[in-house]
């Protein structure tokens, strides 16, 4: 087992990569660190994508010399995907920090829990 | 080949195209676009549903000149016609309807973008119904998720955009989940359109290779979309959320979003995983419990809370619970059940958002139940629909959820046994549940209050919202008595996933 | 938890608080640019309520405790689980693997060249192919360009006092720089979008590098004369402009690849700059909408307009 997950390390770096995203997204308190979070969740995300399209010995799918044989290059699908994926990754990213941008100018923390009492206490404040 | 096949291509790049010029119009102009758009693609889908119900299968339609396994692909069969007609529709009348209470909320000078938003939820919404490739389908929730998270925000107090921080959160981490999936199904196949990974993942569950992969990646799709949707333990945004929005996002949010998600996932378990492999697995059965413990849940959540739109807002937790619950119990009746859930749910819930929200405004804006005392007499039609609603929801006959939990009740018999009598036991408590939680609303709106004089809200002074409420109740009753045969058009049209 | 910050004077102090989540370590910076929230009156509650906000308090920050152990826990049951997983899938780099033996790759490399005309590739695959999954991302560019200006779009009475705080004025060397830099990093990025189907590149990559000199010349110059050029104005039409021709060009392009039509743009010589169909003027169109919403994130997170 050892073995198999040393030749395959990208992927297993893109895996850890991904839990530790995932879990600073879901349980950090600091909004900031989520939006940190979200995105080495997505790039761990691009990463495994990006090494699967990889094959030993191969290179970039741009046709040179006319040379036309499946063999000689690698897989260009995965590289496309990406490229989608990032361009949503950027997009979700600006609208997460322009959130805690509003959260942080009106409470000036950047703690969620913070920020949910004080809304609780404005409520309270209003009925 | 009709040329109607050719309407979701030109529906989707018009709701794209209306989407971006409606960001340089005013508001009017902006709202007429949007409304125009959605009847365009209701009348669209309802001639395409003509249509494809007189063929015998599905119908591949290329986005461009490369088939599947190639290029991108759209498939059409009647069920997703029906489905996305119906959808444009609820957003049809849930701008009609919802308008007035919108423009009282949002700052003038960015009441335009709001419609940029619903036209692309429009958008989103066609795709994720139609599409036959899964990346694309990740492409457009995650359209759907900002679109959604725009409309939500758009109302910028704070409660509604830490409400929408946190919804976002959710759905961030939802399609995470979902992507890592598709990648897993991806590495596992070699292919990103249903077809062909429906071909290559019974070949390789035949063959028994890659068992523990296959499994992770089906669950993590699964949990992926339940957590975008706000299954059980994920609902916890959905309160606060629907609470805090503005009447027509809360209508758009839990009628149509989280429904196309659901729709959606339905696709991806008959297309791509296939009735087979994945009642095989025992996946269902995770998703039948979270449905059950859903419903039983929300609706406690609802009875103990005292702000009528969080109220609603727990009923949809639990309604989305009924839709889990019928996937877990069987590919077919229990699947039918769910699919008629999804629209009985999609009708009822945003008339209910519009009546109390003109029901609260009527009554000076409160949230309350103790304030709302006698609002039916305020606003007398809003009461109506919001009583009629609320019949709907406990299931009372001629209306669409009496057959939706007729149907549950038949997908209890038709699975196993294990599972007959715990859906039965559900399902009678979250009815009694149901009738508590509303009667004591409706009794409330119709005790009268103690002061004589108020003001009535008479018919006329809110043309379109009544317009919008006699639809929801006239297609309510239309699918509430003449049922039986679109669950025929159901029961056809599963098949041909 | 609520120390005034002015007191603190140690770095890390500072950072302790930042990650803690109660301070802003960019405010420090630039001064006071809002004035703390007055501290809420508890006098004013009476005492049950008083007690109970303090009870509430206190219960969450027991959980805020309970954080670190439960993300540690979570954290190492996937990692452990993905691992598992993953050792039994199709070993990274070999030409053996489902997803790189698939009928799909062979006819992508082997006819690519012949159907879409690009000799890149994967420009053909996102462009051609798969156009599709391309047009909802640079709508999914442009959701996100309007909710950001749902959120940070401000009138123009409060934009005047912040502009001057947080641009580097007069910064010698940061002019000298951008100055020398700005028409190769714009040249390059036209070269990157125009030469997106002969070779690496695209609209992506060469928007991004368009708008990260936008951002670099705006940085130095506080806005300049950028701001004639690119505003709320122009920046919606070149949005509106490229992104209805995108549509409108692969709506016209699908409409005849489904009905079996033949399109009035052919793939013309592979290598020649007009060559590979709608490749150049697609890539063209989104490299205009990234260029101008890197553009307009930058303006409109400094400085609240573009």
């Amino acid at each position: 087992m050892t073995q198999i997950l040393w030749n395959s390390r990208i992927l297993c770096v893109a895996v850890i990569l991904f839990a530790i995203g995932f879990v600073t997204l879901l349980l950090n308190r600091n909004l900031l660190k989520k939006v940190i979070g979200l995105n080495i969740m997505d790039t761990a995300s691009y990463l495994f994508l990006t090494s699967l399209g990889y094959i030993n010995g191969r290179t970039a799918p741009i046709i040179i010399d006319g040379v036309i044989e499946p063999e000689r290059y690698v897989n260009p699908l995965p590289a496309g995907l990406v490229l989608t994926g990032i361009v949503v990754s950027v997009s979700v990213t600006a609208v997460m920090l322009s959130l805690t941008l509003r959260l942080y100018k009106r409470y000036h923390t950047l703690n969620i829990d913070e920020i949910y009492r004080q809304v609780h206490l404005e409520q309270e404040e209003e009925a | 080949m009709s040329f109607s096949v050719n309407f979701p291509l030109f529906l989707i790049v018009l709701s794209l195209i209306s989407s971006v010029v409606s960001s340089l119009l005013p508001r009017r102009a902006a709202r007429v676009t949007a409304l125009t758009l959605y009847a365009l693609s209701f009348a669209g889908n309802l001639t395409l549903f003509l249509y494809l119900r007189t063929l015998s299968g599905p119908v591949n339609y290329l986005m461009g000149h490369f088939p599947h396994p190639w290029g991108n692909e759209l498939i059409l069969n009647p069920v997703e016609a029906a489905f996305s007609a119906l959808f444009s529709l609820v957003l049809f009348l849930c701008i009609l309807g919802g308008h007035h209470p919108l423009e009282e909320k949002i700052a003038p000078n960015k009441q335009h973008f709001y419609y940029v938003m619903t036209d692309l939820v429009q958008a989103s919404l066609l795709v994720l119904v139609y599409t036959n490739d899964l990346f694309t389908g990740y492409v457009f929730i995650e359209i759907c998720t900002l679109s959604s998270c725009g409309i939500l925000m758009i109302r910028e107090n704070g409660r509604t955009i830490l409400a929408s921080i946190r919804y976002m959160i959710f759905s961030l981490i939802g399609s995470g989940l979902f992507l890592f999936g598709v990648i897993f199904l991806y590495n596992l196949t070699g292919h990103l359109l249903m077809p062909d990974l429906k071909e290559s993942l019974t070949a390789l569950y035949v063959s028994g290779e890659y068992h523990l992969p296959l499994l992770a990646a089906m669950s993590l799709i699964c949990i992926g979309l339940a957590i975008k949707s706000g299954l059980c333990p994920f609902h916890l945004w959905m309160a606060d959320t629907y609470g805090a929005a503005i009447p027509a996002s809360s209508a758009i949010l839990s009628g149509l979003i989280s429904k196309g998600y659901i729709f959606f996932l339905i696709k991806v378990i008959l297309s791509v995983f296939g009735k087979y492999i994945f009642y095989a697995n025992g996946l269902h059965n995770v998703l039948y419990v979270l449905g059950a413990a859903g419903i039983v849940i929300g609706s406690v959540s609802a009875l103990q809370e005292d702000n009528i739109f969080r109220m609603i807002a727990y009923s949809s937790a639990a309604q989305i619970g009924y839709i889990y619950m019928g996937i877990g119990l069987s590919a077919t009746v229990g699947m039918e059940a769910a699919l008629f859930q999804i629209l009985t749910h999609a009708m009822t819930k945003p008339a209910l958002f519009l009546a109390v929200a003109h029901l609260s405004r009527s009554a000076n804006n409160v949230k309350k139940f103790h304030n709302l005392q006698g609002a039916a007499f305020k606003n007398p039609f809003a009461g109506f629909a919001f009583t009629f609603g609320a019949f709907s929801m406990i299931g009372l006959p001629f209306t669409m959820g009496f057959i939706s939990k007729y149907l549950f009740g038949l997908g209890a018999f038709d699975s196993t046994h294990t599972k007959l009598v715990p859906t039965l036991i559900v399902l009678a408590i979250s009815t009694i549940l149901n009738t508590l939680y509303f009667a004591r609303t409706v009794i409330r709106l119709y005790n009268k209050p103690a002061e004589d004089i108020y003001r009535r809200t008479g018919l006329f002074s809110q043309k379109s919202y009544v317009l919008a409420g006699i639809a929801f109740i006239f297609i309510n009753l239309f699918f509430g008595i003449f049922a039986r045969s679109f669950i025929a058009v159901l029961a056809a049209g599963l098949p041909q996933f | 938890m609520k120390q005034n910050p002015k007191k603190k004077n140690s770095f890390f102090e500072h950072l302790r608080e930042w990650d803690e989540g109660n301070f802003d370590l960019t405010e420090a910076a630039m001064g006071e640019l809002h004035p703390p929230r007055p501290e809420r009156k508890h006098q004013n509650m009476d005492w049950v309520h008083h007690h109970l906000v303090r009870m509430e308090a206190r219960e969450v920050s027991f959980f805020e405790h309970l954080y670190p152990f439960m993300a540690v826990i979570l954290a190492a049951a996937m990692i452990l689980f993905l691992l598992v997983v993953v050792s039994e899938m199709p070993a990274f780099g070999r030409a053996d693997t489902p997803t790189n033996t698939s009928v799909v790759i062979k006819r992508y490399i082997g006819n690519g060249l012949e159907e879409t005309g690009a000799v890149n590739i994967v420009a053909g695959v996102i462009l051609d192919y798969r156009a599709f999954d391309t047009l909802g991302e640079s709508h999914v560019l442009f959701t996100a360009a309007i909710a950001v200006f749902i959120l940070l779009l401000q009138e123009h009475d409060e934009k005047e006092k912040q502009q001057d705080l947080r641009i580097l004025k007069n910064d010698l060397i940061l002019r000298k720089t951008a100055t020398v830099l700005l028409p190769l990093i714009i040249m390059f990025g036209v070269y990157v979008i125009l030469c997106g189907h002969l070779g690496p590149g695209g609209g992506f990559s060469g928007g991004a590098i368009i708008g990260g000199g936008l951002i670099l010349y705006s940085m130095a110059f506080n806005t300049g004369n950028l701001g004639r050029v690119i505003n709320m104005r122009s920046y919606r039409i070149i949005v509106l402009c490229a992104l209805l021709s995108y549509s409108i060009l692969k709506c016209y392009s699908f409409f005849c690849g489904a009905n079996g039509l033949h399109t009035i743009f052919t793939t013309g010589t592979p290598g020649a700059i007009f060559s590979a169909g709608l490749i150049l003027p697609l890539n063209t169109a989104v490299g205009l909408v990234v260029a101008c919403t890197m553009y307009g994130f930058y303006s409109i997170f400094t400085k609240g307009r573009i």
